[in-house]
């Protein structure tokens, strides 16, 4: 009687031989070999650097990382699963749970620095600041009605991809601005292992997004996007405070929101959509933008000042694809 | 003015800002089964990046292949690579492997589908860049 009960509806076993979406398999390989612990990180290296920091400088990045860890707190147990149920691809759902775990990862990263440079004092009063603080919990609630059981598949889409592509940026600000000022230079590193999985996640939660859409009327379309931007706008309205509060001490807040509207922009990308900001208001302090990605500008042909060309100087060159 | 080539993979992004540069383009084709494009005239390529965190595979294996043949090749003679400055290190890094591949100069890079500012400048950098390597096709 069991038996034919299940002979019903068979419960498939997932097969990495059949893709409905090489994409899934794509990103599964990156996500995989890009798999990093804490551990990894000499954090206890930052040790000198961080007693050099001013006692609000201090208090500022425990704050901008509790603020960060609530993020991951949340996207690990909500968001990414939450993806699951409208997962088209068993692989998708494989994809999506790897995505989950590496949440849970990032999410213990932040206590990892907690315990290496901070006393747990400091720590303490800042995962309490991080529960109390208005503009954070204003973003937290946003993004987790829209995850809500129920909720529109594409809608949760765009929340993710927000929060993965913009609501981070205010709070990554802080250990790329500490690099470029060669301090916690371990830290940083450690945040753009963190900034590179983000990436990963918003672009694949988008490209999802971008075929999903694809599939739906015209009408619903147009709602769609609409929603996008209003969300979008709405979530901007509290970052702008938030960095008012964090930054406006040390004097950075219009430097935050200029990478603010840029993050914002990538973040409509990653959906298929075009920029909301104007290239004025994206003006990225050039120092904060070479923290990101260290080591990739050299003189480029474009931006040269004299006329010779560059030629790269890449070491991955080896893939054996190539056959000259 | 000389050619384009382009790839860009399901999400598009590359697709995206070719179609904003406003100049003719070839694209090389997603699918191993789908026809390579035949260009005629020197080109400039853009191209995406794939990376992983160690820099391997990141020229897409479909613009890998398009490059394997000569005469395709011969024709090549800057490349952009485009990609996501999230990825640090590795950010358009494509674009600087296939000019050390293939021994021609790495024009510039832009993120994801390009900003305005991006679709300006490289358009004005290509017609440059034209009439300064290569005068009888610009
Ligand atoms: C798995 C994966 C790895 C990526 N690796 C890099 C990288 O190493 N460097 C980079 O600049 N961009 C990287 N990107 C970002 C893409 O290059 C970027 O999104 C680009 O706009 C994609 O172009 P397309 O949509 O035309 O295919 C990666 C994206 C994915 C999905
Ligand atoms: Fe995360
Ligand atoms: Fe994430």
């Amino acid at each position: 009687m069991k038996d034919q009960m299940l002979s019903l509806r068979a419960v498939k076993a997932i097969n990495w031989n059949r893709l409905q979406d090489d994409k899934d398999l794509e990103v599964w390989n990156r996500l995989t070999v890009n798999f990093w612990l804490p551990e990894k990180v000499p954090l206890s290296n930052d040790v000198p650097s961080w007693a050099t920091l001013r006692e609000d400088e201090r208090a500022l990045t425990i704050r901008v990382f509790t603020g960060l860890t609530l993020l991951d707190t949340i996207q690990n147990a909500v968001g990414a699963p939450s993806l699951l149920a409208d997962a088209q691809t068993p692989h998708e759902e494989a994809v999506l749970t790897n995505i989950a775990f590496m949440e849970a990862v990032h999410a213990r990263s932040y206590s990892s620095i907690f315990s290496t440079l901070c006393s747990t004092k400091e720590v303490d009063e800042a995962f309490r600041w991080s529960e109390e603080n208005p503009h954070l919990q204003a973003k937290a609630q946003m993004i987790l009605s829209d995850y809500a059981p129920g909720a529109d598949p594409l809608k949760r889409k765009i929340a993710s991809v927000f929060l993965e592509s913009f609501l981070f940026y205010s709070g990554f600000y802080l250990p790329m601005y500490w690099s470029s000022r060669a301090k916690l230079t371990n830290t940083a590193d450690l945040i753009r292992l963190i900034i590179r999985d983000e990436a990963v996640h918003g672009y694949y939660i988008g490209y999802k997004f971008q075929h999903a859409l694809e599939r739906e009327s015209p009408a619903r379309q147009q709602e769609v996007k609409d929603y996008a931007f209003a969300l979008l706008f709405d979530l901007y309205e509290i970052e702008a405070r938030y960095t008012a509060e964090l930054y406006d001490g040390l004097g950075l807040t219009e430097d935050v929101k200029a990478f603010l509207h840029y993050n914002a922009n990538k973040a409509l990308q990653n959906l298929g959509f075009e920029a909301l900001f104007p290239p004025a208001a994206c003006e990225v302090n050039p120092a904060i933008l070479a923290a990101l990605s260290p080591d990739s500008e050299n003189h480029d042909f474009f931006s040269g000042s004299g006329s010779s060309y560059v030629i790269g100087k890449a070491v991955a060159t080896e893939d054996e694809d190539w056959n000259f | 003015m000389g050619g384009l080539v382009y790839f860009s993979s399901g999400s598009g992004n590359t697709a995206r800002f070719v179609a904003r540069l406003g100049l003719p383009a070839l694209r090389v084709p997603q699918r191993a089964t789908e026809t390579m494009p035949a260009p005629l005239t020197p080109f400039v390529l853009i191209c995406p990046t794939y990376a992983d965190g160690f820099g391997r595979g990141a020229v897409p294996k479909q613009v890998i292949g398009f490059l394997n043949d000569p005469s395709r090749r011969a024709l090549l003679r800057g490349v952009i690579g485009a990609g996501n400055r999230s990825f640090g290190a590795t950010f358009a890094l494509s674009g600087r492997v296939i000019a050390e591949k293939c021994a021609v100069p790495w024009l510039t890079s832009f993120e994801l589908a390009g900003t305005e500012a991006d679709t300006l400048r490289i358009r004005d950098g290509l017609h440059k860049f034209w009439r300064e390597t290569c005068p009888t096709v610009a």
